[in-house]
């Protein structure tokens, strides 16, 4: 294990102690998918790619507006960060998936078509939150 | 069309399994099943009037030949096409992803696509999965600007060039191109001379076999030729080792008839219920 530039390789979020660490349906190690449990385990991606794709999406928004602000000033990246909070905020009920239009819009993604529209789709998942608990814990009834 | 998630659309716990997976089934003695490859022989060249693409037909799975007429040479758009090497389902998910991505790139700017866009948009994909899409791409076609041939690396890496080859016969196909390429060469004779570079690879390459598939592009037309030469057809069977009837003489024959007694019917219902 090449343990130079280790640091760049570690995950961004630590779990924290007390917590299983491993865990997957039911909360329990998930010993089939992860092995036993060991620190190398949680602290290192399972891929080389993972980190990369996780934070794919946010390296490309940080790269446009870099560029935006140096081509026409600070203004321009402000006023679409702007744009982007308010539009991230038009959202379903908790527990339905949101088709994100505006916000794809914004991005000029609603024009081209990625393994995010094939794979692993929101809309098509097997599980679902429990209605009544969801919506009462984001009206802060619960 | 795409969803602000927080986590990855490609989850990668499952590598991590197969790692394990991987360290442990040796030692039982089995093997973890492969994935299908194209171990191929790809070409194109740039003649006078556009781009000849060719393929042979092999796809194989590890020893085994898994499919003796596959089809590598995929349609990205009307004037572009694409053969493709190495994983099977990663060529042919790339292409069929870039080809859409390009359909709706053309809808918006109302112009036939180019090359260059198709390729750009293939190496800026390959690039960001750093290889790990196992896609070798020979990518030609007749846009605006004219003839156009790029081969794609799967790391992402493109080269634009008069002649290019890719897969496991590839320097078989490089070697007939080397000896034999001219510029601004007549459409037979381009095609002539990618037929012979994919049965050098043929011939010569235990991963390229079966049958020759060529796609001929110029402007306005396009020749998917499949296929355009058998050069391994499967053997006819010359002898036949079945006997006619009459071939033994009958010397003499003795028929005893076998007495049967009825000793009970009955009749059971079937449980259609």
């Amino acid at each position: 294990m090449n343990t130079r530039g280790l640091r760049s390789q570690l995950k961004d979020s630590v779990p924290v102690a007390g917590l299983c660490p491993q865990a997957g349906a039911y909360g329990v190690p998930d010993t089939l998918r992860r092995g036993f449990s060991s620190v190398k385990n949680e602290l290192l991606p399972n891929h080389p790619l993972e980190l990369s794709e996780k934070n794919f999406q946010l390296n490309q928004d940080k790269m446009n507006f870099t560029t935006l602000r140096n081509i026409q000033g600070l203004h321009a990246p402000l006023k679409l960060q702007m744009e982007y909070r308010a539009a991230r905020q038009i959202q379903r009920l908790p527990f339905l998936p949101s088709s994100n239009l505006a916000l794809d819009t914004l991005r000029g993604t609603d024009e081209s078509i990625g393994f995010e529209d094939i794979l692993n789709d929101p809309a098509q998942c097997e599980l679902m939150g429990e209605p009544h608990i969801m919506t009462e814990y984001r009206l802060g009834v619960l | 069309m795409h969803t602000d998630l927080s986590e990855t659309v490609i989850v990668f716990v499952s590598f991590f399994r197969n790692a394990l997976l991987e360290r442990d089934v040796a030692k039982v003695g089995c093997s973890l099943p492969g994935a299908r490859k194209t171990g191929t022989t790809i070409c194109g060249v740039v003649y006078k009037d556009g781009v000849v693409l060719g393929a042979d037909t092999r796809a194989t799975e590890g020893m085994v030949v898994a499919d003796k007429n596959c089809s590598k040479i995929h349609y990205i758009s009307p004037n572009v096409y694409c053969c493709g090497a190495g994983t099977a389902a990663d060529t042919e998910m790339t292409t069929q992803l870039i080809s859409s991505n390009l359909e709706l790139h053309s809808l918006s700017t109302n112009r036939l696509p180019r090359v260059a866009t198709a390729c750009r948009m293939l190496k800026q994909m390959l690039f960001r999965y750093q290889g790990y899409i196992g896609a070798a791409l020979v990518l030609g076609g007749v846009d605006c600007n004219g003839p156009h041939l790029y081969s794609i690396y799967p790391h992402g890496s493109t080269d634009k060039l008069p002649y290019v080859t890719m897969g496991s016969g590839s320097l078989a196909a490089m070697a007939v191109f080397e000896d034999r390429y001219k510029p601004d060469m007549e459409e037979e004779d381009a095609k002539r001379l990618v037929r012979d570079a994919i049965a050098a690879g043929i011939f010569n390459d235990l991963g390229s076999g079966s049958n020759i598939d060529l796609c001929v592009i110029t402007k306005g037309k396009v020749d998917y030729l499949r296929p355009h030469d058998e050069a391994n057809k499967k053997g006819v069977r010359t002898g036949d080792y079945k006997y006619k009837s009459g071939t033994t003489g009958v010397l003499s024959k003795l028929v005893i008839p076998l007495q049967l007694e009825l000793m009970e019917e009955s009749v059971q219902t079937m449980d259609t219920s």
